[in-house]
């Protein structure tokens, strides 16, 4: 396990410098000065000058990018641009409405695609697996934003139970969690159908398998022999899914943050984006790649915890 | 051949015809602003009613069509004109120093969401609907590297290629003439699949204004543009997203019938 771990700590490491090495040299090409953006065009070149030596912009691209790296490790990503605030200071308030906002579609995606997957298998070919499988084929052929928007609709127009948008705050817990209650959902959608399907068919596999033969024979019933020996077997793929999809949800919460008008990481970059604030687009993205990366790198590793057939 | 196979063909065909249709006919001008006959339910005068403009949705859905299906489908091609290439090269050279750094490329490129590679390439060159075509696009690449690398590893085992590797055939010429036909069938599955999601992507991009820019209209901006008048006229939001749906479902139902009706083998484990 320790020479399997040091193994993929290099790489972790590798991927991360590579990606980092590369939004740099991408946003680096970027046209448009951004000192000259922030002083307008009636700056004097010696103003301009001045400023470019105070953000750094004079100095060679290989110590900007060696600066860059090294602050981000320490917790320093720089000045933004436009605000003049702390990169960091500016991710981490968006941070707390965008991770909670992830982590509350992840729950409802288990929440809803557990129950549904396991009653499909258990019920194969009949028809409630079925309207399970015709429910999926829909969840994901809905765009989240256009469900989000239909939730709207529906909660907060017509039956007025729920905010249209908006963020109360953290220090109105309650308000605050409902508020992205409707975004949670619209995210949650595609992903507990894409999860349902596979926890499905892993079972379906698991259960073809002899030792849920061998539970039957022993005398349980097939609901037993699926909850005790299918499921924990099925488990595995579910769990690398469920990884790699709260990657994509941190990202797809950028698209749902629009339609609820929730101050995120979305609202964030997009501003960036137009104000040609380089360095937050950058720092943000970094980010992300980081998210994906990073529990990427932790579903292997808890991949390998529980089959030792992949430590080689 | 199955009733979903035909359906998703059917609708598929069906959005395929009206985006190619648009090009001679549409009911109303996409481009004329009607502002006395604007916010029109659905009727007999505008089959689908008209938007904040007074356009009419039924032709701005048309023209629409050309766009996602053009993104989607340029999407597809860059992504399997470079990855099939590269995971059969990978799959060719297997355990090298090549085949490693595919994979691990692969793997990075896995690592920026499609979204996160159109928000960078917008940071540069602005938006555009080549924009959301080069961060689908290389979206795709690792999809179709992974996908055909894997295929062809399990081909180069088989009898049939060590006849051909006898024969004195080399590597690149076994890949193309024996590895790819066979591999074609997957391929085409996985091109459907990623059409489907490049369609999505697509929608999703142009909704937040990293993709199609006015006036070229475009389902997703179609649907941002509604977001403010759904309380007063909900049929401008719900047009334009059911018909996505009714695209994507096409799609996928094209795909997964397509993979049944492809893969015998598939069918005789199903049952």
């Amino acid at each position: 396990m320790l020479g399997y771990l040091t193994k993929r700590l290099i790489s972790l490491t590798l991927s991360l410098a590579v990606a980092s090495l590369v939004i740099f040299a991408v946003v680096e090409i970027a046209p448009g000065d951004p000192a000259a953006y922030m002083l307008g065009i009636n700056a004097q070149p010696d103003t301009l000058a001045a400023l470019r030596s105070e953000l750094g912009l004079d100095q060679p691209k290989a110590q900007r990018y060696l600066s860059w790296v090294t602050g981000m490790l320490t917790g320093d990503f720089g000045t933004s641009y436009t605000y003049r605030a702390p990169v960091a200071q500016m991710i981490a308030e968006r941070l707390w409405i965008s991770l909670p906002l992830a982590l509350y579609a992840l729950a409802l995606a288990a929440l809803i695609a557990f129950p549904a997957g396991i009653l499909a298998a258990a019920r194969r070919g009949r028809p409630a697996d079925l309207a399970v499988m015709a429910g999926t084929q829909l969840g994901v052929a809905i765009p989240n934003f256009w469900f989000a928007m239909l939730l709207v609709l529906l909660f907060a127009i017509k039956l007025r139970v729920m905010p249209s948008g908006g963020f109360p705050g953290w220090d109105e817990p309650l308000d605050a969690l409902k508020s992205l209650t409707l975004p949670a959902v619209a995210l949650a959608l595609p992903q507990a159908a894409i999860l349902a399907r596979i926890l499905r068919s892993s079972l379906i596999d698991a259960l073809g398998e002899d030792y849920i033969r061998t539970a039957r024979a022993k005398g349980l019933t097939r609901w037993q022999a699926l909850r005790r020996h299918g499921l924990r077997n099925a488990l595995i793929p579910v769990l690398t899914i469920l990884g790699l999809q709260f990657s994509f949800l941190l990202a797809g919460a950028i698209i749902i943050e629009q339609v609820f008008y929730l101050p995120g990481l979305g609202r964030l970059i997009f501003q960036a984006i137009s104000q040609r604030d380089l360095i937050v687009v950058e720092s943000v993205v970094m980010l992300l790649v980081f998210a994906v990366i990073v529990v990427n790198f932790l579903t292997d590793l808890a991949y390998a915890a529980v089959d030792p057939r992949l430590r080689r | 051949m199955k009733p979903t196979l035909l359906l998703g063909a059917a609708l598929t065909a069906l959005f395929l015809a009206a985006a190619a249709l648009s090009f001679l006919w549409t009911p109303g001008d996409v481009q004329a602003m009607n502002i006395a006959g604007r916010l029109q339910p659905p009727g007999l005068d505008t089959l689908l009613g008209t938007d904040h403009f007074g356009r009419d949705i039924l032709s701005m859905l048309m023209v629409g069509a050309r766009t996602s299906i053009a993104v989607a489908l340029v999407a597809v091609g860059i992504g399997a004109g470079l990855g099939v290439p590269l995971g059969l090269t990978a799959a060719a050279t297997r355990g090298s120093l090549l085949d490693e750094t595919i994979s691990r490329a692969n793997d990075l490129v896995f690592a920026f969401p499609s979204l996160v590679i159109a928000i960078l390439i917008t940071a540069i060159f602005g938006p555009s609907a080549l924009n959301a075509i080069l961060a689908i696009g290389i979206f795709n690449i690792p999809v179709f590297a992974r996908l055909s690398r894997g295929a062809a590893l399990s081909l180069w085992k088989r009898d049939f290629i060590l006849a051909a590797r006898v024969a004195g055939k080399s590597r690149t010429r076994i890949s193309a003439e024996h590895i790819l036909p066979n591999i074609l069938n997957l391929l085409i599955v996985q091109g459907t699949i990623q059409f489907s999601l490049g369609i999505l992507a697509e929608a999703g991009l142009s909704y937040v204004g990293l993709g199609a820019q006015p006036p070229t209209p475009s389902w997703g901006r179609m649907l941002a543009d509604a977001q403010t008048m759904v309380a007063i006229a909900p049929h401008v939001a719900l047009i334009p997203g059911a018909t996505i749906v009714l695209m994507v479902l096409g799609l996928n139902l094209l795909g997964d019938g397509l993979r049944d009706h492809l893969d015998p083998r598939l069918k005789v484990l199903r049952t």
